[in-house]
């Protein structure tokens, strides 16, 4: 069955989709979005280091997003320049970078759209490994801090008077977020990846009045977004991750036209 | 027991500064079991920075804390809940702590809240807010409790009502309370030791102390000292949450 390119595919994206799905809540909730992006933008780097080094590419991006990740606190601490700006540099000066370094390795043949927009369909049983290993232990973790994790959310002073170790959750998080870029990378590319974290979450936001309903709707978006995506780039040959986000895309405006039709019923 | 297993804050020579802008140094108080200490002084005088230092939320402090629980009820001054978080009070309530739905109900009746329950925390009115964040805090059965004044917002009727729950709570829990406010009237029947600041602990001792001192005076002016030393009278009645009164 793992035979089949398209099983692999919708295996990758299913167990891609339920570790985005939480995150992305966090995402939205935290006001991360930009920080995501960044760390997807410096998987690049992480990228040509695996083809140099012949590392496994996972492996890498997540060493190389974890790194962005310190240097970003650290510049937050040294520097008086807002948090957005730092985003942007380290944002676009990893992702020059990356492809400065790509334009020396004339030897290696890139698949640069493959990187930047995915190519689920070339997902090895390998890929699929490091998603099915990766991913649940992601959530995993997420699950041991999401008390700390939430409520310095809600209030950060709360959280710390009352005990639960709010920095300790919050530096624990920022792994998790290079962990997921690392399995995700193949499957959406480094342009994509904070859109399946965005959306499927924006759209359960639209349709939940509790922080567990939001996740759990946000799961079943990111994997109907998936399953979407996945059989209409088959069926009109578009490029696969364009296709998911796509997918996600129409879902969240169903979810606008439901708000709609509730605030219809409410008048 | 010896005192100094009721101790459950004490701070030494606390001060806590920005840069080289001190929001107050120099304070020295403690907080035990059954006992309720409240801050009082201007705006700015450093009260709510002491309070959190206290709590540890401020870490690079000069001076020492020794803080000996870690059940701790806070009620910050302020709060902002964001619209990006779909949070219902009932959700609110089990922040930093599971709680049994009875526990919770129990909690959420005794400041009058009980039928917001399933309702959005960004729905709530100032007041109403402010109760949920007091019974958040207690529910939780705390040793230390932390209320930045509590009752802002909270109408009149009501405000005596929670502070004669707090007085209560404190007795019923022998829980310690710092407490922060403005209300003099309120306040000063159930604290047992009041610390005034205004940057630097400029008198501290019982109500009555506290009201003849001449440092006070300066900064609050007479009339406050006659609040302080006027309010030795007995109720004859108490208000319910509702503010309803009933007969003793």
């Amino acid at each position: 069955m793992l035979d089949d390119f398209f099983i692999r595919a919708l295996l990758a994206g299913l167990g891609v989709a339920i570790v985005t799905g939480p995150l992305g809540c966090f995402v939205i909730w935290r006001r991360l979005s930009y920080f995501g992006d960044t760390l997807a933008h410096s998987a690049l780097l992480g990228v040509t280091l695996a083809y140099t080094m012949e590392f496994n590419i996972a492996f890498s991006v997540f060493i190389i997003s974890s790194l962005i990740a310190l240097i970003l606190i650290q510049l937050q601490k040294r520097t008086n320049l807002p948090g957005d700006a730092l985003l942007g540099l380290l944002a676009h000066s990893s992702l020059a970078v990356g492809l400065v370094v790509i334009g020396f390795l004339t030897f290696i043949r890139f698949d640069i759209m493959g990187l930047l927009f995915g190519d689920i369909l070339a997902v090895t049983v390998d890929d699929l490994l490091i998603i099915w290993v990766g991913g649940p232990l992601i959530l995993l973790v997420l699950k041991l801090i999401w008390k700390p994790l939430f409520a310095s959310t809600v209030n950060y002073e709360l959280a710390e008077a009352e005990g639960l170790n709010p920095d300790r959750a919050k530096a624990i998080f920022t792994i998790l977020m290079a962990g997921i870029i690392a399995i995700s990378i193949k499957m959406v590319g480094l342009l994509l990846i904070t859109g399946m974290l965005i959306i499927p979450a924006a759209m359960a936001r639209n349709i939940s009045d509790s922080p567990q309903k939001m996740v759990v709707y946000s799961i079943i978006g990111g994997v109907l977004s998936v399953i979407l995506g996945l059989f209409s780039s088959l069926e009109f040959n578009t490029s696969s991750g364009p296709s998911i986000i796509a997918a996600a895309l129409f879902l969240f405006i169903l979810s606008l036209l439901n708000i709609k039709q509730s605030i219809k019923l409410k008048n | 027991m010896s005192s100094n297993q009721n101790i459950l804050v004490k701070l030494k020579q606390a001060g806590f500064r920005i840069n080289d802008k001190w929001l107050v140094k120099g304070v020295t108080l403690q907080i035990e079991k059954g006992k309720i200490v409240t801050l009082i002084g201007p705006n700015g005088s450093g009260k709510s920075t002491t309070a959190k230092i206290a709590l540890g939320i401020y870490k690079k402090i000069d001076g020492e804390v020794e803080k000996y629980t870690n059940k701790v009820g806070y009620v910050p001054q302020k709060i902002s809940v964001d619209w990006t978080l779909p949070l219902r009070v009932n959700d609110f309530m089990v922040l930093t702590e599971n709680l049994k739905a009875e526990t919770i109900n129990e909690a959420l009746s005794l400041t009058g809240v009980i039928h917001l329950k399933d309702k959005n925390l960004g729905d709530l009115s100032g007041g109403e807010f402010q109760r949920v964040l007091l019974a958040r805090a207690i529910s939780k059965k705390p040793d230390l409790l932390v209320l930045d004044e509590p009752v802002q917002g909270v109408d009149f009727t009501g405000e005596i009502a929670l502070y004669e729950l707090i007085k209560k709570i404190s007795d019923e829990l022998n829980c310690g309370i710092l407490l922060i406010s403005h209300d003099l009237h309120t306040v000063m029947s159930a604290t047992d030791h009041v610390v005034c600041l205004n940057g630097h602990v400029c008198c501290s001792g019982t109500p009555m102390d506290v009201a003849k001192n001449n440092e006070y005076k300066a900064l609050f002016g007479e009339q406050a000292s006659q609040i302080l030393t006027r309010y030795q009278h007995k109720h004859d009645h108490i208000h319910t949450i509702e503010g309803e009164i009933k007969k003793n």
